[in-house]
């Protein structure tokens, strides 16, 4: 392995999905690669022994909390965690800053997950420690979006030259947000960005696609590309983003998918979502050869673990 | 002589030239200037001008001005020039300047930006992705501004 290559990422603050170049995102991908065979055959691994995460999670989560724990466990290292009662009295206790500073003084990374935008921002500039995002308001979840494109890689061994769609709320999800931000890193054939008017993508993200050479296109359904797509990220839409529960009634049928909604979509078509789900991911897709989330799901350890070895010892 | 010239003449103070067609009034409330301060003060507004097409003139007897004031000036008129009189004359001429980061002067328009947050110890930051029209972007949220979110906020409009 390149020496040079692979310590770019040791020590460095990971907020958002473009603050790696895709060599940097490859290297993780094969480093994940090691962790998942070392997973699948109950191999333990030492390599943070005596490493210490401090997880601060201001913002309810279950998959992304659990998932970097477990990663660092199986990488022989410990975690700490702010307690969740801390981190919601926050009005009127401690500040941001100083919670950060008290985690950054007991652990060797920080990983933030933030409800205000800016968030780990703040966080990486407050700690000297490396800090890693673990989603901020409605715009960066970088490694989820590593989760992403790694589960596209497994699936479809690259993600260049491919037709991607991204599906439901374009505009407030973050998961959506970042995924569509880390295929600029790559060539895709074709980008679909399917939703709603209300929650389409920002103007900003639009510019960035276009700063990066990524064809797109702002669709309202599902139904006119679905036979052209490789891949399908789903999302949810939220309740919260319509006044009206009428509209919002409207809105959620036209943008389930359902297997009968994927009819005549490509033999291997692969459908992902970042979980949780609620209604939007029809059960009847789950037994067709399209669902990935699960394995998608799986990645989550494999592909942190992999991130916080690079990043606590290149 | 050009045709600005019909307003009388200052003896000591600042002329603010070049400043973009409209704005002048914006600039009088940086400089926190109503007219019931008693100062000498001349505004031409909508001139033809060789490099703006139009544009507004400030002149101020008796002042200087803080050099906030001149950064927030280069954010409403980022063509402005500054020129400092002193018996009649012109002692010195400056160009503003728009700075790439801007920090401090500005607030986020994002309520959900971390820099909005009272308790912490942050100042709003900003880099400057277009000059004309100018446009800056949050260097924590990504939330732009734009010309008349700063004319808002630097004169009190919202
Ligand atoms: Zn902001």
């Amino acid at each position: 392995m390149d020496q040079r290559v692979s310590t770019v990422l040791r020590g460095r603050d990971v907020i958002s999905i473009l603050d790696l170049k895709r060599g940097e995102l490859e290297r993780l991908f094969e480093e994940a690669d090691l962790m998942l065979r070392a997973l699948e055959e109950g191999r333990r691994l030492r390599l943070l022994e005596g490493y210490v995460m401090a997880t601060a999670f201001f913002e309810p989560s279950t998959r992304t909390k659990l998932s970097f724990q477990a990663a660092m466990l199986r990488l022989g290292g410990a975690y700490i965690d702010l307690p969740p009662e801390h981190a919601s009295s926050r009005a009127k206790g401690e500040n941001l800053a100083d919670t950060i500073r008290m985690l950054d003084s007991y652990a060797d990374v920080i990983v933030i997950r933030h409800r205000l935008e800016g968030a780990a921002r703040f966080a990486a500039e407050v700690a000297e420690h490396p800090v890693i995002n673990g989603g901020d308001g409605t715009r960066d979840h970088p490694t989820q979006a590593m989760i992403d494109l790694y589960t596209i890689r497994r699936a479809l061994g690259r993600v260049d030259g491919l037709v991607v769609g991204v599906l439901g709320d374009l505009r407030y999800g973050r998961a959506a947000r970042s995924f569509i931000l880390g295929l600029t890193l790559y060539r895709p054939k074709m980008l679909y960005l399917i939703s709603p008017p209300q929650l389409s993508c920002r103007r900003e993200v639009l510019e960035k696609l276009e700063e990066r050479g990524v064809d797109y296109e702002e669709v309202a359904s599902l139904d006119k590309v679905v036979s052209e797509l490789d891949v399908l990220y789903v999302t949810r839409i939220q309740r919260e983003r319509f006044p009206d529960p009428v509209e919002y009634e409207k809105v959620r049928g036209s943008y389930r998918v359902t297997g009968e909604s994927l009819k005549g979509a490509k033999e291997n078509l692969v459908i992902l979502h970042p979980l949780p789900r609620v209604d939007e991911l029809a059960f009847d897709v789950d037994a067709t050869r399209h669902a990935w989330y699960f394995r998608q799901a799986r990645f989550g350890v494999p592909i942190r673990m992999a991130l916080l070895k690079l990043v606590l010892r290149g | 002589m050009s045709r600005e010239l019909r307003v009388s003449k200052i003896r000591e103070g600042t002329v603010i030239d070049h400043i973009d067609a409209g704005r002048a009034l914006h600039v009088l409330r940086i400089l926190g200037l109503t007219g019931s301060e008693g100062l000498v003060i001349a505004i031409v507004m909508n001139v033809p001008s060789k490099k703006l097409g139009r544009k507004d003139i400030v002149k101020v007897e008796g002042i200087e001005l803080r050099e906030d004031q001149v950064n927030k000036i280069a954010l409403i008129a980022p063509s402005a020039t500054i020129n400092i009189i002193r018996d009649y004359e012109v002692v010195e001429k400056v160009r503003v300047k728009v700075p790439e980061r801007i920090e401090g002067l500005l607030r986020c328009v994002n309520p959900n930006c971390i820099t909005n947050q009272p308790r912490e110890p942050i100042k709003p930051r900003f880099r400057v992705v277009s000059l004309r029209p100018l446009k800056l972007v949050c260097e924590y949220c990504g939330a732009e501004l734009g010309q008349e979110d700063i004319i808002a906020q630097f004169t009190g409009g919202g």
